[in-house]
This record gives structure tokens, C-alpha cells and sequence, in this order.
């Protein structure tokens, strides 16, 4: 059966066509594709790479935004809590001030007060004493000037002065 | 606008089927009307025709008209004992029976069912120059034959084909490495031999040496087997259908995985590990025997699959000649229908094992020891 032995001229036709298109569509066909499909699946997995770096690079931002806002508020607090501790302090310390601040000047009042009394006093009793003897000497002017009550009460005291 | 360009590729698609069954009808009905002519009573011989469609032939028949046949003559190039030796097919007259003696270079010729032979001195009962020994078997001696015949014609075709197509196909890239036109039909392809036929079976580390000659193999034989399907001039050739040419890409397979073998290969085929030496000695044949035996299966599936694939279409066609009525066309017609869509599967799946069972081969030559 000749169906089934190869022909010499086929044989050898069909390896020449073989190894020719071989080493042309390497060169011509095959590296340009292959190169270029390689190339492109590079660049593709390169982009996806830098994608998903830049989404990490993103979160971690996202995280340490977070966290700043988180140390802010801490710190905004502290800083309010400080203030209100510094207020009340203020306030207490301020109060305290006060009290002594008035206490002194009631102190210093009273001291004044307690002066202006004594030297009010002695300005009374200096009057009342200069008056005394104006009157006491208006008196004995008057009294002196009537010697009728004069010899009367005389008189009269003697009478009251039993002699014991 | 969607459906529009449907209906175009539904017309187109009918539009290539029924070109392809007519023309192929039309061929089996002008081979038996030409018998008729030559030999009034001779009974329509399916297994001439469709032999003679299978094998190869040193001119390229595309049709007969009126009882002439019309074909395009192929030079025919001998190596004889005067030296290369080059005229053109048509000096035979399309005989092929021996009759018609072609004499060049001193050397006198005569063609008998497509093979050249030195015509004897005498001319036999039958009128032809053929010295018919037992078994009907021609003892004239016969030059070596490097024509190009009807099949290195159809094997050029596809590698201007192929050439043009992927040649075109390597331009079609924008900067960027975007494919354009035909690049986007055939990059998916070429993807498709490197990630499932190349890399799983080499392996990462060494298929870049080897895709190349896979890429070629897998489209060579893909677009042989799809031009012997076309049924009109100048396709339908039983290509990759030929022993030899199966033969010739097997061999080289073969030669590829046997320079390739690694020491591990080797061994695994001498000296089996991990066996009793009784068993060794006994496997070693059976391993050496593996090592031909792989390539002859890859060189035979493609032959069989290829070659009984047109058997079929062509002996569905014949049924209108066994039957001798017209009234089995439609039958006729709707199988070879059925077995020509078949068929576009079966070409695309030959190609593709033929080509998945090298790369398996070579993979397996190239494996490293992992025990």
C-alpha cells in the first residue's frame, strides 16, 4: 500500500518548508509577538504592583492621619484640661488674694478707724476740758458777780453741811 | 447595527458552506461523467477517486469540462542517473497509465499512478512502457523524484500563507503593544500555545527555547489541515494527511527531544531507579522501544485523522454515484455537511495534540530528577 511509504520528494520538501518557516517566522513573526506580549503582560503586572502599592501607601496615610487626629484631640484635651485646672486655680488663687488683700485692709481700717477714734477722743476731751473751764470760768464769773447768791448758796451749803 | 453585522457572518458563513458542497459534489459528478466518456460501461470506482484525491500527483486537477480535465501542470524534478532533470507535467498529457513517454536528458519517462518511471524499450499488451511484475506492481526502475508536485505545491501555499499571516501580524502592534486587525486573532492563539501547550508541559525555565518551534508546528499543520478541507482549487490537498509529511515533523520532534534528553531522561529509560535489576533490564526495552514508539504514534494519529476525514466526505459524495439516483444528494449533502463542521473541530484538535504531545515529549526529556 503506498498510502503508507513516504515519498523521498515529500520528505524532503516538507522539511525544507519546515526549517525555512522555522527560522523565518522566528525571526519575523514569533520573537516580535512573543516579545511584545511579554512586554506588555510585564507592564501590566507592573502597573497592577504599583496600583496596589499606591493603595497601601494610601491606607497607611489614611492610618496615620488618623492617628494624628487621634494624638490632636489627646492633646487638644490635655490642653483644655490643663486650661480648666489653670482657671480654677486662677479663680482659688485670685479669691484667696482677695480675702487676704481685704482682711488686710479691714485690718488696716479698723487700725485707722481705731486711730481716728482715740485722736477724736482726745480732741473731745481736750474740748470738753477747755469748755469745762470756759464755762466752769463763766460760771464763777457769774456766780462771782452776784454776791447775794454767792452769801445764799454759801449759806445754803453750810446749812446742808452738818457739822459732824 | 449588532444584528446587521450577525446577519453578515450568518450569510457569509452559509454563503462558504454551500460554495464548499457544490464545488465538492461538482468535482466527484465531472470525475464520473469523464469515466463514462473514456469507458461507456465501466462502473464508477469510488475507491480510484478517492484514492487518487488522497495521494499526491504531479499535476493539480481543478476540474473537468466538456471530458477535458483542466488542471495546472507542476515541474516535475528528477535526480536520475544523468543528473537533475527538470520539465513541466503537462508533457504527459495527463496520462497515467505509462503510455505517454516524455524522453529529456537522454532519459526516456512515463508516469504510472503518479509515480515516474524509466520507460522500457518495449511497449506492453495494456500500450504502456511498464514492465508489470507480480501483484500488478511496475519492476521498472525509478528516479528519484524531488517534483513539486500537487502537495509541496499546496505546502508552499501555506507557507506564503503562513508567512503573510504572521508576518503582518508581528506589524500590527502599536507602540504601546496594543494589537491591531489580525494581530488580535492571532496573538490570542500564540498566547494560548505558550500558556497551555509550551509552559505546563516544559516548564517556566525552558519553554522560551522551544515555543518557536512549537508556534510553527501547531500552525503549520493547523492550516495544511484546514486548506484539505477547502474543496476547490488550489486547496482540498490531502497534506497533512501524507505519511510523509507526518513523518517528516514526528522526525524532527524526535530529533528535538533526543539532543534534548537530560541525564535524568536517560536514565529513566537505561536504568529505571527505584526498580530490581530484573526489572530494569526488562524496562529498558520497553523504555528504548517508548522512545520510537512516541514519535510513530504522533506520525500516525495525524495521518489516520487527517486521511480518513476526507475518506468520509468524499465517500458521502460518492453515495450519488453508488446509488445512481439523485434523490440521495440531499442525504448526501446534509452528512457531509455534518461531518465537514466535524471535521473544522477535528483539524483544529489534531493540530493541537500533535503539537501538545511534542511539547510533553520535550518536557519530559528536559525534567529534572526530583526524587
Amino acid at each position: 500500500m503506498d498510502l503508507l511509504t513516504p515519498d523521498i520528494g515529500l520528505l524532503f520538501w516538507t522539511f525544507m518548508s519546515f526549517a525555512i518557516l522555522f527560522f523565518v517566522l522566528k525571526k519575523f513573526a514569533w520573537k516580535p509577538i512573543v516579545k511584545t506580549v511579554n512586554d506588555r503582560e510585564n507592564s501590566i503586572r507592573e502597573a497592577l504592583a504599583s496600583a496596589d502599592a499606591a493603595k497601601r501607601e494610601m491606607q497607611n496615610l489614611t492610618a496615620d492621619n488618623e492617628k494624628l487626629l487621634k494624638e490632636a484631640r489627646v492633646e487638644r484635651d490635655a490642653m483644655m484640661k490643663e486650661a480648666r485646672e489653670l482657671k480654677t486655680k486662677l479663680i482659688a488663687d485670685a479669691k484667696e488674694e482677695a480675702k487676704v488683700e481685704g482682711a488686710k485692709m479691714i485690718a488696716n481700717a479698723q487700725a485707722a478707724i481705731q486711730s481716728e477714734k482715740k485722736a477724736a477722743i482726745a480732741d473731745i476731751k481736750n474740748q470738753v476740758a477747755s469748755l469745762s473751764i470756759e464755762i466752769a470760768e463763766k460760771v464763777v464769773t457769774e456766780e462771782l458777780s452776784n454776791k447775794d447768791k454767792q452769801l445764799k448758796l454759801v449759806s445754803d451749803l453750810l446749812g446742808d453741811a452738818t457739822l459732824n | 447595527m449588532k444584528t446587521l453585522k450577525f446577519n453578515f457572518i450568518k450569510h457569509l458563513f452559509s454563503g462558504v458552506f454551500a460554495i464548499l458542497l457544490s464545488t465538492s459534489s461538482f468535482a466527484a459528478l465531472n470525475i464520473s461523467s469523464n469515466d463514462t466518456d473514456e469507458n461507456k460501461e465501466k462502473e464508477f470506482d469510488v475507491t480510484e477517486m478517492i484514492m487518487h484525491h488522497i495521494k499526491d500527483a504531479h499535476e493539480f486537477h481543478i476540474t473537468d469540462w466538456n471530458g477535458h480535465s483542466i488542471s495546472v501542470p507542476l515541474p516535475v524534478i528528477l535526480w536520475t542517473e544523468n543528473g537533475l532533470t527538470v520539465f513541466m507535467s503537462s508533457e504527459f498529457h495527463h496520462d497515467d497509465s505509462g503510455r505517454v513517454i516524455v524522453e529529456k536528458n537522454g532519459q526516456r519517462f512515463v508516469k504510472y499512478h503518479e509515480e515516474i518511471y524509466y520507460a522500457t524499450e518495449v511497449v506492453n499488451e495494456n500500450g504502456s512502457y511498464i514492465n508489470m511484475g507480480a501483484e500488478d506492481h511496475p519492476e521498472n526502475m525509478h528516479p528519484m523524484d524531488f517534483s513539486i508536485t500537487k502537495l509541496v505545491f499546496t505546502m508552499f501555499l501555506s507557507m506564503g500563507l503562513l508567512l503573510f499571516i504572521f508576518g503582518l501580524s508581528a506589524r500590527r502592534y502599536s507602540k504601546d503593544g496594543v494589537p491591531k486587525g489580525i494581530a488580535k486573532f492571532t496573538e490570542p492563539l500564540v498566547v494560548f500555545i505558550r500558556d497551555d501547550v509550551a509552559i505546563p508541559n516544559i516548564g517556566e525555565k525552558h519553554y522560551r527555547k522551544f515555543l518557536p518551534f512549537l508556534l510553527t508546528l501547531f500552525f503549520f499543520i493547523w492550516i495544511n489541515n484546514v486548506m484539505g478541507l477547502i474543496p476547490f482549487f488550489p486547496f482540498s490537498a490531502n497534506l497533512s494527511g501524507n505519511i510523509a509529511f507526518t513523518f517528516t515533523l514526528a522526525a524532527i520532534t524526535f530529533i528535538i527531544t533526543t539532543v534534548a534528553g537530560n541525564k535524568n531522561y536517560w536514565g529513566h529509560i537505561f536504568w529505571m531507579p527505584g526498580l530490581p535489576v530484573p526489572m530494569k533490564i526488562f524496562m529498558a526495552f520497553l523504555e528504548f522501544a517508548g522512545i520510537f514508539i512516541k514519535p510513530i504514534s504522533l506520525m500516525i494519529r495525524l495521518f489516520a485523522n487527517i486521511t480518513a476525514g476526507h475518506i468520509i466526505v468524499l465517500s458521502l459524495i460518492s453515495l450519488i454515484f453508488i446509488f445512481q439516483t439523485y434523490w440521495i444528494a440531499p442525504v448526501s449533502v446534509a452528512f457531509s455537511l455534518f461531518i465537514s463542521i466535524i471535521e473544522i473541530l477535528v483539524v483544529a484538535i489534531q493540530a493541537y495534540i500533535f503539537t501538545m504531545l511534542s511539547a510533553l515529549y520535550i518536557g519530559s526529556a528536559m525534567e529534572e530528577a526530583e526524587h
